[in-house]
């Protein structure tokens, strides 16, 4: 196992390479030059020239990527074209917005998913049933920037319940080792901070959830309908067991490896930043980072940016490989 | 007696009423001022954008600055100035007294230290910014002198009258040598000026929190505190407003206006802005090289159609390049009045009496001068199709658009500009003359040669009285409407809204909004 993970490990040393080279060259080869996008309308020439030139702009592409994947290597990515702050520090500033955003949201589709895909499997063609096919299509087909509109307007413009927008109370002034608020919050004892939180979290999550929500319920009842056809169910049920039992452990547990992948997958995407979702909400994020990055031509944060996706993607992956075997213990990585 | 009492009681409360109806500013609260995007960055010479001046235009000043909505130039940390005859020796004296917020005087090294890190190669901090501004405000700039602690001297490479102005731009405030030299490249997040406000913290795509300065020379700011906070979505940021959880904000979807002028709890504010939208020809294409299509395609396009339809109610007819509330407005120009019959005959009479085929291009995103450029390019090619020019609508992102146009690859643009510094040589000069029309470089994107044209401009750029300015930019607008280049499409208002209780809140024409005054009434 554990050699396993080292090999799956240094399988990603390449991939990141890859993604870096194929990264590096592609937002190079889409027209728009850095230096005229910073200046605008307004960019003279020598204007021009001189920040191609401080950018590094003006030197050969190759040479460009040869200096960059040896400061790749000491660990420094580089400066942002536009703030020049450190391309590390800008993702590590925005990254616990999206974690703790990502992970509400996961919770969220999870727990619904998984109960919705459940009960519909087993109440096969029934009420609920269709209820959960409607819920899936419509959260699979729902644009995420009209549902957090509506969001917005029912539950904090008509019943003012939840904040309109943003992580915390602007007039709050808040700083956590980790970043992510609502865990900050909880290590220092400040239930305040940790209420605004939450409150200001809950529409969000809601919203970006029904993403998640939606994939999770369809596969779990697929994947719940071939289990309870199989031999086995009928023996757990022929042997008198409660159908709770049969339902949750027995048939549950054998239908989740591909509802773990689901999540996985899921999981993976918006953890690289939903942006849809955090501009609507105005969530201080990685999407809203990566997305002006582009706008920007950015180089360095959109390389910092696609290189962590990566990292990200693939350290998930190998969770869920991991997990399938403590989920399934016939399965064995050698 | 008692008619006396009475009538002495009578006086008493108008007096007190009027009193009371003056309203006495109060000192205290929070204003959040909700707005579309992040700043970029928080040093006054290193940034290019509004969102990043108008935080810094708050916590730094200039030696000038512009008065209110004009584009008037007034002492800020300059008491006063002297020109030398010939123009090039420019003295200004020093406001005695002023600290900078980590208590740094104030002085003639301050504003030496400022200027040079920008465009000395040899200082030692120039190495820390990019200065985009600098080429364009600081070019004439040939050295910054200490007379003595409080008189600095600017000596220029030539006779420039609208140095003055740039002076009054964001990227020429004065910052703290000292902080600089502590911060180095992080300066630019740990901003330190002798502004209204300071700098308090700043979470990124979030907000900016200011404070009052309690020390400022122009007296204390009424608000205790400033946060511009960062709602990218503006559905989602008016609907903020409306509630209430924050003060003030501005980029208004133009379809808004209209309920937020209704709205009894809010105030919207609209100031004409000095920007133009213009459709640019390409005058070294065919058939535009011809004056006579130029002209058939002004008379043919219903600028005030447009106007009406797709400007909310923020946007004017443009009859110049420049807007009538700048110095040196030609407002005797006769514009092109929509006819598309006599655009028919034009187009005859320079050989295409059955039109021809084109392309017009437009931005793909909105900006402050076209809040909806799709549909504007739109109008304008119904209006072509009409006198039988067929036009293909081209839209790039913005990168690769301005990349694009810049090198000439276009028949026809919708494009603008906002102004820098209030000046029209600032307008006229840099998209008309004919030094901005180089390829891959041009900001005069119709790469329109007019000789006669460059002469004004450059005797406008010399000389030092106003009037005689005025007059040479008058006989400038006659030559380019004659010429059409351009079609003048439109000029937009700086929009911005307010709860109710929010006072003395202005929109200047140019730069930022000023805090410094606003107080609230609850």
């Amino acid at each position: 196992m554990y050699r396993y993970i080292l090999r799956r490990l240094l399988i990603m040393i390449p991939v990141i390479i890859g993604v870096s080279a194929v990264v590096f060259f592609l937002i190079r080869s889409i027209p728009g030059d850095p230096a005229l996008i910073l200046l605008g309308e307004h960019s003279s020439e020598e204007a021009v020239a001189k920040i191609r030139e401080q950018l590094g702009l003006d030197k050969p592409k190759i040479v460009q990527f040869f200096y960059f994947l040896l400061n790749v290597a000491k660990g420094d990515f580089g400066r942002s074209f536009t703030t020049n702050e450190f391309v590390v520090i800008e993702i590590a500033k925005h990254f616990p917005a999206t974690i703790e955003l990502t992970v509400c949201s996961m919770i969220f589709g999870s727990i619904v998913g998984l109960v919705l895909g459940v009960t519909a499997a087993t109440y096969r063609n029934s009420i609920i049933d269709y209820l959960t096919t409607v819920i899936s299509v419509t959260g699979i087909s729902m644009p995420v920037f009209w549902l957090g509109l509506m969001a917005i307007i029912l539950f904090s413009i008509k019943l003012p319940i939840f904040p309109i927008s943003g992580r915390l109370d602007p007039t709050i002034t808040f700083s956590g080792r980790t970043g992510l608020i609502i865990l900050d919050s909880l290590l220092q004892g400040n239930f305040a901070v940790f209420k605004d939180a939450i409150h200001h979290i809950f529409l969000p999550a809601l919203c970006l959830g029904t993403i998640p929500l939606a994939s999770i319920a369809r596969m779990t009842r697929s994947s719940m309908l071939e289990v309870l056809n199989q031999d086995f169910i009928r023996t757990a049920k022929a042997k008198g067991l409660p159908s709770r039992k049969v339902i949750y452990t027995h048939a549950l547990r054998n239908a989740l490896i591909p509802v773990v992948t689901v999540m996985g997958l899921q999981f993976g995407s918006l953890l690289g930043g939903a942006v849809l979702t955090e501009t609507i909400f105005a969530w201080p994020g990685i999407g809203r980072l990566s997305v002006e990055a582009i706008d920007a031509r950015n180089y360095p944060v959109i390389q910092g940016c696609i290189i962590f996706f990566a990292f990200i993607f693939v350290i998930i992956n190998l969770l869920v490989d991991i997990l399938y075997a403590f989920i399934d213990p016939r399965i064995r990585y050698e | 007696m008692k008619r006396f009492l009475l009538s002495l009681l009578v006086v008493f409360l108008l007096l007190s009423s009027v009193a009371f109806g003056a309203e006495t500013p109060k000192y205290g609260g929070t204003l959040i001022f909700g707005r579309g995007g992040d700043s970029v960055a928080l040093d006054p010479a290193n940034v290019t954008d509004g969102e990043s001046t108008r935080v810094t235009e708050m916590i730094f000043e200039g030696l000038v600055g512009f008065k209110g909505e004009t584009t008037d130039v007034i002492p800020v940390l300059a008491t006063s100035w002297t020109v030398s005859k010939d123009g090039k020796v420019w003295t200004f004296k020093l406001r005695k007294g002023v600290k900078f917020h980590d208590g740094t005087p104030f002085n003639a090294e301050a504003v030496k230290f400022s200027f040079d890190r920008q465009f000395d190669k040899n200082h030692p901090y120039y190495k820390y910014g990019r200065w985009e501004y600098a080429e364009f405000a600081l070019e004439p700039l040939q050295k910054v002198e200490i007379v003595d602690d409080y008189t600095v001297r600017f000596t220029l490479k030539y006779p420039f009258s609208p140095f003055l102005a740039n002076l009054a731009m964001f990227c020429c405030a004065i910052v703290s040598p000292t902080a600089v030299k502590k911060y180095e490249a992080d300066f630019f997040k740990n901003p330190v000026g002798t502004g209204p406000f300071k700098f308090v913290e700043w979470t990124q795509k979030d907000k900016i929190v200011l404070e009052a300065n309690s020390d400022y020379w122009g007296g204390r700011p009424y608000l205790d505190k400033l946060i511009f906070r960062v709602i990218p979505d503006n559905s989602v940021r008016w609907l903020e407003l409306q509630r209430g959880s924050i003060d003030a904000m501005d980029g208004i979807n133009p379809d808004d206006i209209p309920a937020i002028k209704n709205d009894p709890n809010v105030v919207f504010y609209q100031v004409p802005a000095l920007n133009i939208c213009y459709l640019s020809m390409n005058t070294e294409k065919k058939p535009f090289d011809n004056v006579l299509v130029r002209r058939a395609i002004n008379y043919a396009i219903n600028k005030k159609a447009i106007v009406d339809a797709f400007y909310g109610g923020i946007g004017i007819v443009a009859k110049n390049p420049i807007p009538p509330n700048m110095m040196g407005y030609n407002d005797k120009v006769k514009d092109y009045e929509y006819n598309p019959e006599k655009a028919k005959e034009l187009l005859a009479k320079a050989g295409y009496p059955n039109g021809f085929e084109t392309t017009l291009w437009t931005p793909s995103i909105p900006r402050v001068y076209v809040p909806q450029p799709t549909k504007v390019a739109e109008a304008i090619q119904a209006d072509l199709a009409k006198v039988g020019i067929r036009a293909k609508i081209v839209t790039y992102d913005w990168g690769t658009y301005l990349q694009k146009t810049r090198e000439g690859e276009h028949d026809m643009a919708v494009f603008g500009w906002g102004s820098d510094n209030g000046d029209p040589d600032n307008t006229i000069y840099v998209l008309l003359d004919k030094d901005n029309a180089k390829k891959g470089v041009a900001s005069n994107i119709s790469f329109y040669k007019n000789d006669r044209l460059h002469d004004i401009l450059i005797k406008a750029q010399q000389a030092t009285s106003v009037s005689a300015r005025k007059r040479l930019y008058e006989a400038a607008q006659e030559i380019i409407k004659s010429d059409a280049p351009w079609v003048t499409l439109a000029h937009t208002s700086a929009v911005a809204a307010t709860r109710k209780y929010v006072k003395n809140f202005t929109v200047p024409a140019i730069g930022a909004i000023k805090f410094t005054k606003v107080w609230l009434d609850k």
